[in-house]
């Protein structure tokens, strides 16, 4: 299945290569060699010290849910595609990324862990990441 | 340091309309900037400042210009701080520093908006990709109460939050309205219709959410010299703070929110404390915004807040803090998704003793505070003190 009709992400300069390894099934944050910081969403000046020396780090692709909510109902969404678990997943590699969780509502909580995957588009360089429960 | 010139909110008019299909987003505009001029008693000629924030349908970012336009202004000063909902209370703050610099000495702050006969909906989000932020956010369905929602879900889950304990908020707030004419919805609602009501977006159910409604406010601030000249009965700017509270590259808390740092500010400004406020307008988007608000004004310890709203604390006039006394936003009006205009408004009725006389409290110091946008992802907090004029 493909992510539309659901919103697309658009990519930038910044941001192209954070959705193209997505598409090829790796999951990216930035990390800044000058004071350590790793974060998302990706930026070319990393937030904490402005340093331009920063890289792009495979994360693990593992995580937990921070929070989350389940939308019972959003106007324009697919029908197939709720309820719908909005989720911040706090990666192992640090930053809490806002997502979905594809999985019954019931088996999500606070600390639920988590792995990413990967949701194509109609472009072949963007993919979605979502994450899924896993056994822990 | 030579003490700062005392600067006032000598108007306040709220707009009686809660639907206005017949009316354009501007006419509201200029209605509510001709009742607030005749509640000051001032002149559209007197203006010499002007603030406002965004004007959503229009989708302009030149509203001061295509305002003052409309409106036939002629500003020294103007300012278009646009933090969502809580920019009016900015612009509070905003307008006593340019009256105080000698920018202008009668600012007008306008806001108006007809979400409700645009057919707006609840639990409906915008889905347009504009910002970098949105290719993050909003592809996963983001809406404002599912952002809200986490944020309620991660209070519970840490400090033992009870959806009961939020319908508290609702509870109070329509105790309140019931004594409004104007409020959307008068019918006073319990804890269990509350709780009962449909789950929109987990933990929060659709008496957790404010109204969506048609309208708008408008106030004056004005100069010492011009407060003089007045025989109305003034309000006075004791002390402003604004902060702005986001994502940080990751390590976004959602049981906090920047009302710590607007609070304290604020409070600092005006030499006072929370334990020095007689009535507070607190921000309702959603009962969990209320919560965390008193929390982070310092009405009671992070994660206290839950045990804080039971037992009447919030309800007029005889509660520990009563709050939002026209209904706020979550019975009453919420012009325009913004409702930090009134949120002011109400804490002007409260120092003139102009509140519905059932929920009138005998208040020397206000506050009102503001969260604008989300708290799920970047908010602006506003708090304002405002204090009763020495008779």
């Amino acid at each position: 299945m493909s992510w539309e009709p659901r919103p697309v992400p658009e990519p930038n300069p910044e941001t192209e290569r954070y959705w193209a390894a997505a598409a090829s099934g790796e999951l990216l944050v930035r990390e800044c060699l000058d004071c350590g910081l790793v974060y998302h969403y990706p930026r070319s000046l990393c937030p904490d010290c402005f340093s331009e020396n920063v890289e792009w780090r495979e994360a693990s692709g593992g995580g937990e849910v921070y929070s989350y909510s389940i939308a019972r109902a959003i106007s324009g969404w697919p029908e197939a595609d709720l309820p719908l678990v909005l989720a911040y997943v706090e990666l192992d590699d640090g930053p809490r990324l806002m997502t979905n969780v594809d999985a019954d509502p019931e088996d999500v909580e606070i600390g639920t862990r988590v792995d990413v995957r990967f949701v194509d588009t109609d472009a072949s360089d963007v993919a979605v990441p979502v994450f899924t429960p896993v056994d822990d | 340091m030579a003490m700062a010139e005392s600067v006032y909110v000598a108007g306040a008019f709220e707009h009686p309309t809660r639907e206005a299909p017949d009316k354009s987003t501007m006419q509201l505009h200029a209605e509510v900037a001709a009742g607030a001029l005749e509640d000051a008693g001032l002149e559209k000629a007197d203006v010499d400042g002007y603030f406002t924030a965004g004007v959503p349908e229009y989708e302009s970012g030149l509203s001061p210009l295509i305002m003052a336009d409309y409106l036939g202004l002629d500003p020294s000063y103007a300012d278009t701080t646009d933090f969502g909902g809580s920019s009016y209370v900015s612009h509070v703050g905003h307008a006593a520093s340019a009256i105080r610099d000698g920018r202008c000495d009668v600012a007008l702050v306008t806001l108006a908006g007809r979400p409700r006969s645009r057919g707006q909906a609840t639990g409906s989000g915008a889905r347009d990709i504009r910002t970098v932020q949105d290719s993050f956010e909003r592809v996963y369905g983001a809406t404002n109460v599912g952002m809200y929602g986490m944020a309620a879900q991660r209070h519970m889950h840490e400090h033992g939050t009870t959806s009961e304990q939020l319908a508290e908020i609702r509870a109070a707030a329509s105790h309140h309205a019931q004594y409004n004419e104007h409020a959307m919805y008068r019918e006073p609602v319990s804890v269990e219709d509350v709780v009962e009501s449909r789950v929109v977006a987990d933990p929060l159910h659709l008496l957790d959410c404010c109204v969506i409604s048609d309208g708008g406010g408008a106030l004056l601030v004005v100069s010492e010299d011009v407060r003089s000249e007045l025989d109305r009965e003034c309000v006075e700017v004791l002390g402003f703070g604004e902060a702005i509270g986001h994502h940080d590259a990751g390590r976004i808390d959602l049981t906090r929110t920047a009302a710590e740092q607007s609070g304290s500010r604020a409070f600092e400004e005006a030499g006072l404390g929370p334990e020095h406020v007689d009535y507070a307008s607190i921000y309702d988007s959603f009962t969990i915004t209320v919560l965390e608000a008193i929390e982070d004004l310092g009405f009671c310890a992070k994660g206290d807040g839950g045990s804080f709203v039971e037992g009447g604390t919030l309800r007029a006039p005889d509660g520990e803090l009563p709050f939002n006394t026209d209904g706020g936003g979550l019975c009453s009006n919420h012009p325009a998704n913004r409702g930090g205009m009134t949120k002011v408004i109400e804490a002007v009725r409260q120092l003139r003793n102009e509140a519905n006389p059932e929920v009138q409290v005998d208040a020397d110091v206000a506050l009102a505070h503001g969260t604008g946008g989300s708290i799920g992802t970047r908010h602006g907090a506003a708090t304002v003190v405002l204090g009763r004029e020495a008779p």
